[in-house]
C-alpha cells in the first residue's frame, strides 16, 4: 500500500491534498451547531446531481412531451417517483441548507476581513443555486412553471432599451415555448451544474487558505504552538468529519420524514397548479414563486413601478454580496457586539421571514403596504450598517477561544 | 546578435497577441450567442388568425391564440363605451399616445376600429401575465369604482375595457392592441393590418 501511495504521490499530490484539506487542515474546536450546514450543502449538492443524471434518463425537453415524461417517471419508471421526489425535495432542502449556512456567517461575521472572497464566492454559489432552481422549475411544464418563467425573464425587459431585445434572446421565441424550456435544461443540465461546481471549489480554497472562522470570531492562526499548528485548532479529520456524519444522519431522518410524507411540502415544494399543464392563454388565478425566491418576490411587487421594482429586487441581492465592506465594527462575532447591530440583526431576518411570508400572498393593500415597510427595514439594515456598526458598544474579544 | 532582452518588444507583441487573440474569440462568440436568438422557424410562425365573431354576444369574450399569445376578443355594450370617457382622469395614457402599443387606426377614443368590438394582446405589460377578465361592476375585490376591466392576478395591475392601464399599478403602459382588420361583418383577422402583413 505505501509503496503505491509512494507511486502516486511522485505523480499526483494525492497525501498533500488529503493533508492539507482534511487531516493537517486545523479548524477551530468551539464549532457549534451552526457549523453543519456547510457540508450538509455539499451531501444535497452531490444529491441533485445524481438524481439529476437519473432524471434526465426519462425526461424529455420537449414543449409536447415534458409534462408527461414527467407523470411517466412518476407511475412507469421503476422507483422513478422516488428519485424524482428526492430531486424536488432536496432543491427546497438546498435552500433550507444554504440559507442556514448564510445565517451562521451573518451572525459570527464570517464574511469579514479575511474572508470576503469565502463570502463573495459563497454568494454567486447562491445566485447559480437560484437560477439552477428557476430553469430546473420550467422543465416539468406545468401551469406554475410556465408562468413563473413568463414572469421571471419579463424582468430583464424592465431594462431601458436593450431590455425587450434581451428578453427575447433569453426566450428565444417571442413567449415562453419549445426552445426556452430546451434551452432552460441545456443550462440546468450542464451550463450551471459546472458552473456551480467549479465555485464550490473556489468557495472551499478560499475557505482553506485563509481558514475558518468560529463562534467567538477569534483567530486561531494567531495562536499557535512550537511546531506551528494553532493551540485552538483540531484536524478537520477525523474530528469535524465524525461530527458532521452525525449531522447527516439527523438531517437525513429529517428529509426522509419530508420526502415519503410530505413530498409536495403542502404545496410549498411542489405547487398544486403544477399538475396542470402548461397552458399559455390562461395565467392561474393566484401566481407564487416557490418558497425561497418568495422575499425577494414581495419586495419586486412592493414597489409600483416597472424599472424600480426591479432594480430593487437585485439591490436587495447586490447588497449581501457588499456585507464585508459595510460593516465597519472590529468585531466579528454576535457574541461581542453592541446592542445596535443585535437590534438591526433581528429587524433584519424578522423582515426577511415576513416579507417571505408576503410573496406567497396576494397582492392586496394592505399587505403591499407591509411589504413596504418590511423592504424599507431591509435596506435600512444594509444602508446604515456603516453607521451604526462603527458606533456599537461592542464588548472585548477574549484571546482564545471559549465553549459556551 | 545582442544578448540583452528587448522586454519593451516582449510586451508589445505580448499585448498585440493578446488583442489579436481576444478579438478572435468575441468573433466565435457571435454565432453561439445568435444561436438563441429566435429562429428563422419561430420567426415565420406569425401567420393571421382569422376569427368568426358571428355568434359573439355583447359582453362575451373570446381567447384566440396569435403568435403564441392570447388575443382578446370581446363586444361593449353601449353602457361601457359610454364609462370609458368617464376614465380618462384616473389612466396613465387615456389617449393611448404610446405608438407601440396599437397601430394608427386604433389609437383613437376607444382603441378599435369599430367602437363595440375591441380587440387586445392578453398579455400585462408589467411582467407578462394574461390579466383576468373582470366585466362586473363594483365587485368586493376591485373597491366601488370598478367599472369593469382586467386586473392581474400576479401583481394586481389593473386596466380598463378599452385595455387602458390605471395609475398606482405597476404594469407602466396600456396593453397592446394587434394589427387586425375585417373581412366582411363577422370575420376578423388578427395578426395583418387591410394592406397586407405588419
Amino acid at each position: 500500500m505505501s509503496s503505491f501511495m509512494n507511486w502516486l504521490d511522485a505523480r499526483f499530490p494525492a497525501s498533500k491534498m488529503w493533508k492539507e484539506h482534511l487531516s493537517e487542515y486545523y479548524a477551530p474546536k468551539n464549532f457549534n451547531f451552526w457549523y453543519f450546514f456547510g457540508s450538509l450543502a455539499l451531501l444535497v449538492l452531490v444529491l441533485q446531481i445524481v438524481t439529476g443524471i437519473f432524471l434526465t434518463m426519462n425526461y424529455k425537453p420537449d414543449a409536447e412531451l415534458a409534462f408527461a415524461s414527467v407523470e411517466y417517471i412518476m407511475r412507469d419508471v421503476e422507483w422513478g417517483w422516488l428519485i424524482r421526489y428526492l430531486h424536488s425535495t432536496g432543491a427546497s432542502a438546498f435552500f433550507v441548507v444554504v440559507y442556514l449556512h448564510m445565517f451562521r456567517g451573518l451572525i459570527y461575521g464570517s464574511y469579514k476581513q479575511p474572508r470576503e472572497l469565502v463570502w463573495i464566492f459563497g454568494m454567486l454559489i447562491y445566485l447559480t443555486l437560484m437560477a439552477e432552481a428557476f430553469m430546473g422549475y420550467l422543465l416539468p411544464w406545468g401551469q406554475m412553471s410556465y408562468w413563473g418563467a413568463q414572469v421571471i425573464i419579463s424582468l430583464f425587459g424592465a431594462i431601458p432599451v436593450v431590455g425587450e431585445q434581451l428578453a427575447l434572446w433569453i426566450r428565444g421565441d417571442f413567449v415562453v415555448a419549445d426552445a426556452t424550456l430546451n434551452r432552460f435544461f441545456a443550462f440546468h443540465v450542464i451550463a450551471l451544474p459546472l458552473v456551480l461546481l467549479g465555485l464550490v471549489v473556489a468557495h472551499i480554497i478560499a475557505l482553506h487558505e485563509v481558514g475558518s472562522n468560529n463562534p467567538d470570531g477569534v483567530e486561531i492562526k494567531k495562536n499557535k504552538d512550537a511546531s506551528g499548528k494553532p493551540v485552538d485548532g483540531i484536524p478537520f479529520h477525523p474530528y469535524y468529519t465524525v461530527k458532521d456524519i452525525v449531522g447527516v444522519v439527523v438531517f437525513l431522518f429529517i428529509f426522509a420524514l419530508v420526502l415519503f410524507y410530505a413530498p409536495e411540502g403542502g404545496g410549498w415544494f411542489l405547487e398544486k397548479d403544477n399538475f396542470i399543464p402548461a397552458d399559455p392563454l390562461k395565467t392561474p388565478e393566484h401566481i407564487v414563486p416557490l418558497w425561497y425566491f418568495t422575499p425577494f418576490y414581495a419586495i419586486l411587487r412592493a414597489v409600483p413601478d416597472k424599472l424600480m421594482g426591479v432594480l430593487a429586487m437585485g439591490g436587495a441581492i447586490v447588497f449581501l454580496f457588499l456585507l464585508p465592506w459595510l460593516d465597519r465594527s472590529p468585531v466579528k462575532s454576535i457574541r461581542y457586539r453592541g446592542p445596535y447591530f443585535k437590534i438591526a440583526l433581528v429587524l433584519f431576518i424578522i423582515s426577511f421571514l415576513a416579507l417571505g411570508y408576503l410573496g406567497t400572498q396576494p397582492a392586496t393593500a394592505i399587505y403591499t403596504m407591509a411589504a413596504r415597510v418590511f423592504s424599507v427595514i431591509y435596506f435600512a439594515f444594509f444602508i446604515f450598517m456603516p453607521i451604526y456598526t462603527k458606533l456599537d458598544k461592542d464588548k472585548p474579544v477574549p484571546e482564545r477561544v471559549t465553549f459556551q | 546578435m545582442s544578448q540583452s532582452i528587448d522586454t519593451g518588444k516582449r510586451r508589445f507583441l505580448t499585448a498585440a497577441a493578446s488583442v489579436v487573440g481576444g478579438a478572435g474569440a468575441a468573433a466565435v462568440a457571435v454565432p453561439f450567442v445568435s444561436s438563441m436568438l429566435p429562429s428563422a422557424k419561430a420567426e415565420a410562425a406569425g401567420a393571421p388568425v382569422e376569427v368568426d365573431i358571428s355568434k359573439l354576444e355583447t359582453g362575451q369574450l373570446l381567447t384566440v391564440e396569435w403568435r403564441g399569445k392570447p388575443v382578446w376578443i370581446f363586444r361593449r355594450s353601449q353602457e361601457v363605451l359610454a364609462n370609458l370617457e368617464t376614465l380618462d382622469e384616473s389612466l396613465r395614457d387615456p389617449n393611448s399616445q404610446v405608438a407601440s402599443q396599437q397601430p394608427e387606426y386604433c389609437q383613437n377614443d376607444t382603441r378599435s376600429i369599430r367602437d363595440e368590438l375591441m380587440v387586445l394582446v392578453g398579455i400585462c405589460t408589467h411582467l407578462g401575465c394574461s390579466p383576468t377578465y373582470r366585466p362586473d361592476l363594483a365587485p368586493a375585490d376591485l373597491g366601488e369604482d370598478w367599472k369593469g376591466g382586467f386586473f392581474c392576478p400576479c401583481h394586481g395591475s389593473r386596466f380598463d375595457l378599452a385595455g387602458r392601464v390605471f395609475q398606482g399599478v405597476p404594469a407602466p403602459i396600456n396593453l397592446q392592441v394587434p394589427p387586425y382588420h375585417f373581412q366582411g361583418d363577422n370575420l376578423v383577422v388578427v395578426g395583418e393590418d387591410a394592406q397586407g402583413a405588419a
